[in-house]
């Protein structure tokens, strides 16, 4: 049936499409304090996915657990990065130190990749788990279980996000170091350590989403190329800066990714976000959320 | 600026070196180390023409090398055409698909531009999948070895990639030394003043991003003979290739044809070595070299080796040249009655309205400039002044009216054609383009009418010459006095030898001396037989020097006519002082 067949694609876009919002987050975080594009952030995923394998291989840790164990210790990665990289090249001409920044992660991304392939070989891994293969029927529609696992953490961790930067006095402060730097530091607000903050949170998320990854997709060095772009898309798509613009846009990817198989062969799956990504850049680039058009 | 001759003499030098090396080196190794170094300057240095010199930043410049390689290649493949000639038809591809590319990414700014530029690549990439060119195999062809660039002498392919490398330096040179590479720096500094001088910013990107597609179209073509023999998307389309050419740019320095010449010698050799020696047992040693290069680079040396080494020499040089301070600005007055205005309309603005999100920041503003006469637009912080200006000089388009300008309609024109129709303007925060001497900065000005570059130097020191700057020409824009930058900018604007000069606030923070200075300037540009337009909100100065005032407030036309009148007028008085003086001022007269 028709019908029933567009129905499974779509919630298998809803589903992937979550664990790209949780990643897109992070980017967006990062992009909307500091106004930074984090070229590095698909590699700090992909190492994400390799500390969920191992708190998987060596503590039987369960890679749904363990993506939420990754967040720790990727929040301090995050804040050592800026404060030792990052942090270096603020201030100065706007314009040039954008670049800087740029390049810096760039570089950033080169190390990590290469470097990981260096120490864990090129081969690709995965975990086992009793519910990669398993799904959940629901009338005609199967809804894979990893899938499933992964897409509610996501839905909870961008909840949490969400309610720390509207809720608490640091998130208040984040969002205005944000939209200010300069009024905040006059209400005494730290920007630079908003900035490694930012960071740190960006990084932990983005790792939490590769440990869901994890669940069903194989982990291997190379792994970050596939999701930089994509999360890319998604931020610009939802507006550079706005964290649920960066949701919503990790979402529309995930359908427009699943909803392009209906039209085009599999080789072409990406070529629809891609289209789509360029028409938002044309037609709105301020995005679908965004305040600040073209401004950066 | 190197003298022309000096330039070609520096990269035949760079071509004998190259030349040199290729007949002392030996293996056949390094011979591919060497006509690696050629193809990425080569492929650096098409980069930095779109980046480098325009400063747009792209992140898919990987595009036009792909394409290059996969066309030469398919067509010795499908018609058995010869690169030789297939080169051509690559070149034209990919000269096409950045037409193509430009045209609608041309309308983003910034990182905008960067990210979408990411997006071209892979879709070719994925497009060469989906056609069946995963892996496209060169066919041997044994009968015409060199007719088919299929050399058995690695030496050969050394010579061809430093034909490409030498052809990429004399591209980027003409491009330095030509009015484009100046309009390009000058978009790259400040791209608004750059289009009010009369650049048209977006036709000279495109000019830039068509000609930075051939070196990399080449070079893709000839990677593809001389090292792979086997093209795949990912070799050519892939993320790999913009990052060794990002790392050949930038650890070199951007800007200048010579980094990306640099950055390839250095960086190479370093990673090809380090790839044969250890590459078997730690797989990803190039990738952790190119990555750790970048950091450090921008850690430490963000502008390059070159610039970073130019930086050095420079302050050793210029050690005790120092303490070299510029005269006194002094200024002859202009003959005490110049010709005053004819009664001819200039400048014909009607019914202007403009509004930005509901706020209305002018509605139905008309009034006429008549030839050469002195006309003051004043009002209070808000009152739609410079949006006025931005209407005139066309960076904005009036949502109502019209603007005609020596009896033509020039509303919707962007500025770089109003700029050569003779409409010239300066800003109310100096906009220089701080990395060009203060020469350079009038010369873009200057090339508004003069397409040759010693022409346009000629005209730019006269205007100097005018302005009383002629001993700071070869400064920087960061080293002059705030009096100083507002007379560079006036020699800048007239440097395009305007009919109609616009003045943003010119005398904004100027000492007592310097408004003396600027108001003398500002007759004497009039007694040259121009007509201008100033903003100011100090009304002092104004009464001094306009031949009439037009009033601004809260977007309206309040009042218009010669000084000592528009100052009597009871909404001037209001606007500026509040109703509580209008009661005083009033009182007299009641």
């Amino acid at each position: 049936m028709v019908f029933a067949e567009l129905v499974q694609y779509v919630v298998t876009g809803l589903l992937v499409g979550g664990v790209y919002a949780l990643m897109s987050i992070g980017l967006g975080l990062i992009f909307g304090v500091m106004r930074v594009v984090n070229f590095a952030q698909g590699d700090f995923m992909m190492l994400g996915m390799y500390v969920t394998y191992f708190y998987a291989v060596a503590g039987s840790i369960d890679p749904l657990v363990g993506a939420l164990l990754a967040v720790p210790p990727f929040f301090v990665l995050g804040w050592i990065v800026h404060r030792l990289l990052l942090a270096r090249v603020t201030g100065g001409d706007p314009g040039r130190q954008h670049d800087a920044q740029l390049i810096l992660t760039l570089g950033l991304s080169l190390v990590i990749t290469n470097a990981t392939t260096m120490i864990l070989t090129p081969t690709p891994r995965g975990i086992r788990t009793s519910y990669a293969t398993q799904a959940f029927a629901v009338g005609p529609v199967l809804l894979n279980q990893a899938r499933s696992y992964a897409f509610v953490m996501a839905l909870v961790l961008a909840g949490l996000v969400y309610l720390f930067l509207t809720r608490t006095d640091l998130g208040r402060a984040l969002r205005a170091a944000a939209d200010d730097p300069e009024a905040a530091s006059y209400q005494a607000i730290d920007v630079r350590t908003m900035h490694g903050l930012a960071f740190g949170v960006g990084i932990a998320l983005v790792a939490a989403a590769g440990g869901l990854l994890a669940t069903y997709y194989p982990i291997e060095p190379n792994v970050a190329g596939n999701f930089i772009v994509l999360m890319f898309v998604a931020v610009v798509l939802g507006g550079l800066g706005s964290i649920p613009g960066a949701f919503v846009g990790g979402i529309l990817i995930g359908l427009v990714q699943s909803l392009t198989l209906l039209v085009l062969p599999f080789q072409l799956q990406n070529t629809g976000v891609f289209v789509a990504f360029l028409l938002v850049l044309y037609l709105r680039p301020q995005g679908l959320f965004g305040r600040r058009a073209r401004t950066v | 600026m190197p003298s022309r001759a000096r330039g070609w003499i520096a990269i035949i030098v760079v071509v004998a070196v190259g030349l040199a090396a290729s007949f002392v080196v030996q293996e056949r190794y390094h011979h591919r180390v060497l006509t690696l170094v050629f193809l990425w300057a080569s492929m650096g240095l098409a980069w930095n023409i779109i980046s480098g010199y325009a400063g747009q930043i792209s992140f898919g410049h990987q595009a036009f090398f792909g394409i290059g390689a996969y066309v030469t290649v398919l067509l010795v493949v499908k018609l058995g055409l010869t690169p030789w000639l297939g080169m051509i038809a690559a070149v034209a591809a990919a000269v096409l698909a950045a037409v193509l590319i430009g045209l609608p990414t041309f309308r983003l700014a910034g990182i905008y531009f960067g990210l979408a530029t990411l997006a071209y690549p892979l879709i070719l990439r994925i497009v060469m999948d989906w056609l069946g060119y995963q892996e496209v195999a060169i066919p041997m062809k044994r009968e015409h070895l060199g007719w088919f660039m299929q050399f058995s002498e690695p030496r050969s392919f050394d010579l061809v990639a430093l034909g490409v490398l030498a052809g990429s330096l004399a591209l980027s040179y003409r491009i330095e030394t030509s009015r484009l590479g100046y309009w390009l720096r000058a978009i790259r500094e400040n791209e608004q003043a750059a289009e009010a001088m009369g650049a048209d910013s977006f036709r000279c990107k495109m000019a830039a991003y068509m000609l930075s597609a051939v070196p990399a179209a080449v070079a893709g073509a000839v990677y593809i003979h001389a090292i792979l023999f086997i093209v795949t998307p990912e070799a050519v389309f892939g993320l790999l290739v913009i990052s060794q050419t990002l790392v050949v740019c930038l650890v070199g320095g951007t800007g200048t044809m010579w980094g990306p010449v640099i950055g390839a010698a250095v960086m190479v050799p370093v990673s090809e070595i380090l790839d044969t020696t250890v590459g078997d047992s730690l797989p990803g040693i190039q990738g952790v070299v190119y990555g750790a290069a970048l950091i450090l680079i921008i850690l430490f040396a963000p502008e390059g080796l070159y610039w970073g080494v130019l930086q050095r020499f420079r302050a050793r040089r210029s050690r005790g040249a120092e303490g070299v301070r510029a005269a006194p600005i002094v200024v002859a007055q202009p003959p005490a009655h110049p010709g005053a205005a004819t009664g001819d309309v200039l400048l014909d603005v009607r019914g202007i309205s403009k509004a930005f999100l509901g706020l209305q920041a002018l509605s139905d503003v008309s009034f006429d400039v008549k030839e050469r006469e002195i006309l003051g637009v004043i009002g209070p912080n808000g009152a739609g002044k410079t949006t006025l200006f931005n209407v005139l000089n066309g960076f904005l388009v009036p949502d109502h009216g019209e603007v005609r300008f020596r009896g033509q309609t020039v509303t919707g024109l962007l500025p770089s054609a109003l700029c050569r129709r003779g409409v010239g303007r300066t800003f109310q925060v100096v906009r220089t383009f701080p990395h060009l001497t203060v020469l350079e900065n009038v010369m873009v000005g200057a090339f508004a009418r003069e397409a040759a570059v010693d022409r346009a130097r000629a005209r730019a020191a006269s205007a100097l010459q005018d302005v009383s700057l002629a001993d700071r020409a070869e400064a920087l824009p960061g080293g002059l006095t705030t009096l100083e930058l507002r007379l560079m900018e006036l020699a800048r604007c007239l440097a395009t030898s305007p009919r109609l000069v616009l003045l943003d606030e010119p005398l904004a923070g100027l000492s007592a001396d310097g408004v003396d200075v600027m108001i003398t300037m500002i007759r004497r540009v009039r007694a040259t037989g121009m007509t201008v337009v100033i903003i100011e909100h100090t009304m002092q100065a104004l009464l001094k020097l306009a031949d009439r005032l037009v009033v601004l407030d809260q977007g309206r036309r309040l009042a218009e006519g010669p000084p000592g009148r528009v100052t009597q007028d009871r909404a001037v008085i209001e606007a500026y002082l509040g109703k509580r003086w209008l009661a005083r001022a009033g009182a007299p007269a009641c």
